[in-house]
């Protein structure tokens, strides 16, 4: 749905060096799925989202939308290219001036949507995005959920294919969040909507994306089915990203009286974690104690993270762990001082 | 010294000589103005209609009228209003030169309050694929409405002043009242009423552009 190969953005700045916004980044999102860009602050994850409608020209690259070359459009194709590209922003960037029905109209109007059919396309758009008592009302007399309900509104008004999202719900508190989140959801299952979302939040991916790609220094460092990449993150920044989500605090003053060997074990899908562990207890002469636990619904895949302490002889604590390997999706074997 | 009751017709003629020059100048204003405004705005580095040679050759045109003092202005346009109205004599006449003033003035008040506009907002309306002249009539216009409207009370007021300066040269009005009667007869009593006069009009001025332009703002 979304190709784009090859993207650098330079910046020129008053220094002789240019500043690289995006540097050498290739990445394929696919028709239908929601795609999540996660980094820090000045990544580059803006400057390459506003590349996918050429509100930023990328200096060198390829960028295909829909199979559409958007670089070779003239101005005017371009516009009507845009019209299927929806774009929301974390600050709403709604007209302080127009009524909500005004807002939305616009963007039909843009599209040269005939005035008897705006009407009914409005009522339309707002009953979606759950909004419609509010339609003649001003932006200032809503509030954060509700603008940036709006600019979805908006976002959608001509049927888009591809709706991109800049941060947009960085701006909202979390039950607020978590509501525009569903929306978002719900736009993507019924209409098959292909979204793209920046965040630097990992629960918003977790919540809804398919795959997500992780930033650095304008560079994707790491990308993936969003399970694979909170199972078994590779880069040490992804890790840090998921530790937000799924990290383990274990109390030092446990770790200190804890005698045996320290072990991770996950369990990814559905896999009967309870099960395996007793098995294990039963077949082999160790003692063991679940410290801590958790499991997480990542796209409804559970996934299971224990940790646990294995007591007894060296070799039988050997091949529990090797008997463990064969049935967990992955056993770490933590050091004493890591998990402090 | 002249009673009041005297001069009051030709005080009532004055009066509406002044809003007759400034009242066309300010029309004058919005008609050319604005547009100049809103061009050196969508012209600028980083907007859509990005066109430094455009956004120069306007910036320079319009530097070079604001840098001549009023007085001077209105003797260098002397020929040029004969041309226009074939007289130099009158309201009418000084119009043309309160106009020519008028243009840049306003047109660099629309420029920055053009500028007042979140960025956002008109990179939403690109990102709908809105034309640039759909988002100057949609976007712009509207959202700097206020800022357009406070500006042009401020023009109104600056022209009051000049029109004054334009009645020595026998434009008329309530500025050229003052100093023939105060001025030049040493009639005090003129000479105040006209002041109150004047004080009277910019304060309604300014009265009304600001209830105009809190009534047009929606934030
Ligand atoms: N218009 C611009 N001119 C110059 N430099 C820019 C411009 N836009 C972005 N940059 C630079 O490009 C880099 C990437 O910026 P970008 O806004 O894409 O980051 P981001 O990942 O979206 O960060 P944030 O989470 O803060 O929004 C930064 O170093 C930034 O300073
Ligand atoms: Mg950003």
């Amino acid at each position: 749905m979304i190709e784009l190969v090859d993207i650098t953005k330079e910046f020129s700045s008053s220094k002789n060096e240019p500043i690289l916004g995006v540097d050498n980044v290739s990445l394929t999102v696919n028709r239908g799925e929601i795609f999540g860009i996660v980094g820090y602050s000045g990544a580059g994850k803006s400057t390459l989202l506003r590349c996918m409608n050429i509100l930023e020209r990328p200096t060198t690259g390829v960028v295909k939308v829909d199979g559409v070359d958007l670089l070779q459009l003239s101005s005017k194709q371009l516009r009507e290219a845009r019209q299927s590209i929806g774009m929301i922003f974390q600050g709403f960037h709604l007209v302080a001036s127009k009524t909500v029905f005004e807002n939305v109209a616009f963007a039909l109007k843009a599209a040269g949507v005939k005035k008897e059919e705006i009407k009914t396309r409005v009522e339309e758009l707002l009953e979606i995005v759950g909004l419609k008592d509010r339609i003649y009302q001003y932006p200032a007399q809503l509030s954060g959920g509700q603008k940036q309900r709006v600019s979805i509104a908006r976002a959608l008004a001509n049927n888009p294919s591809v709706l991109l999202c800049d941060e947009a719900t960085s701006a909202l508190d979390p039950s607020t969040t978590k509501s525009i989140l569903a929306l978002l959801k719900r736009i993507n299952k019924e209409f098959g909507l292909t979204i793209v979302i920046i965040t630097h939040e990992m629960e918003v991916v977790k919540d809804i994306c398919h795959r997500c790609a992780v930033m650095q220094d304008g560079r994707i460092v790491e990308q993936g089915n969003t399970y694979d990449i909170f199972s078994n993150p590779s880069d040490p920044l992804t890790k840090k990203f998921i530790d937000t989500v799924l990290s383990f605090d274990l109390p030092s003053r446990l770790l200190q009286t804890t005698t045996g060997k320290l072990l991770q074990l996950h369990f990814w899908g559905e896999i009967a974690a309870e099960g395996v562990v007793s098995d294990m207890l039963q077949s082999h002469k160790v003692k063991g104690n679940i410290l801590h636990g958790k499991v997480e619904y990542i796209q409804d895949v559970p996934l299971g993270i224990f940790i646990m302490d294995l007591n007894g002889a060296e070799e039988e604590v050997n091949q529990a762990i090797e008997y463990l390997r064969e049935r967990v999706s992955k056993v770490e074997v933590l050091q004493h001082e890591q998990s402090d | 010294m002249s009673s009041l009751i005297e001069i009051l017709p030709e005080l009532n003629i004055a009066f509406f000589e002044t809003l007759l020059m400034v009242g066309i100048a300010l029309l004058v204003a919005i008609v050319f103005g604005l547009p100049f405004g809103i061009i050196l705005y969508v012209t600028d580095r980083g907007l859509f209609l990005e066109n430094r040679w455009i956004k120069g050759v306007v910036g320079v045109l319009i530097n070079l009228v604001r840098s001549i003092p009023f007085i001077i202005l209105l003797v260098f346009l002397l020929p040029f209003t004969n041309f226009l109205l074939g007289t130099t004599i009158g309201p009418l006449a000084a119009s043309v030169s309160l106009s020519v003033a008028a243009i840049p003035f306003y047109a660099r008040i629309v420029e920055s309050s053009a500028r007042e506009i979140d960025k956002g907002v008109i990179e939403a309306a690109i990102a709908v694929g809105a034309s640039p002249w759909m988002i100057i009539k949609h976007i712009i216009l509207p959202e700097a409405k206020p800022g357009l409207i406070a500006g042009l009370t401020i023009t109104a007021i600056s022209l009051i002043g000049y029109s004054a300066m334009a009645g020595t040269i026998g434009g008329g009005g309530i500025g050229d009242l003052a100093i023939r009667y105060g001025y030049y007869r040493y009639d005090n009593t003129v000479m105040f009423t006209t002041v109150i006069l004047l004080i009277v009009l910019v304060q309604a001025v300014q009265y009304f552009g600001d209830f105009l332009a809190k009534s047009v703002n929606k934030r």
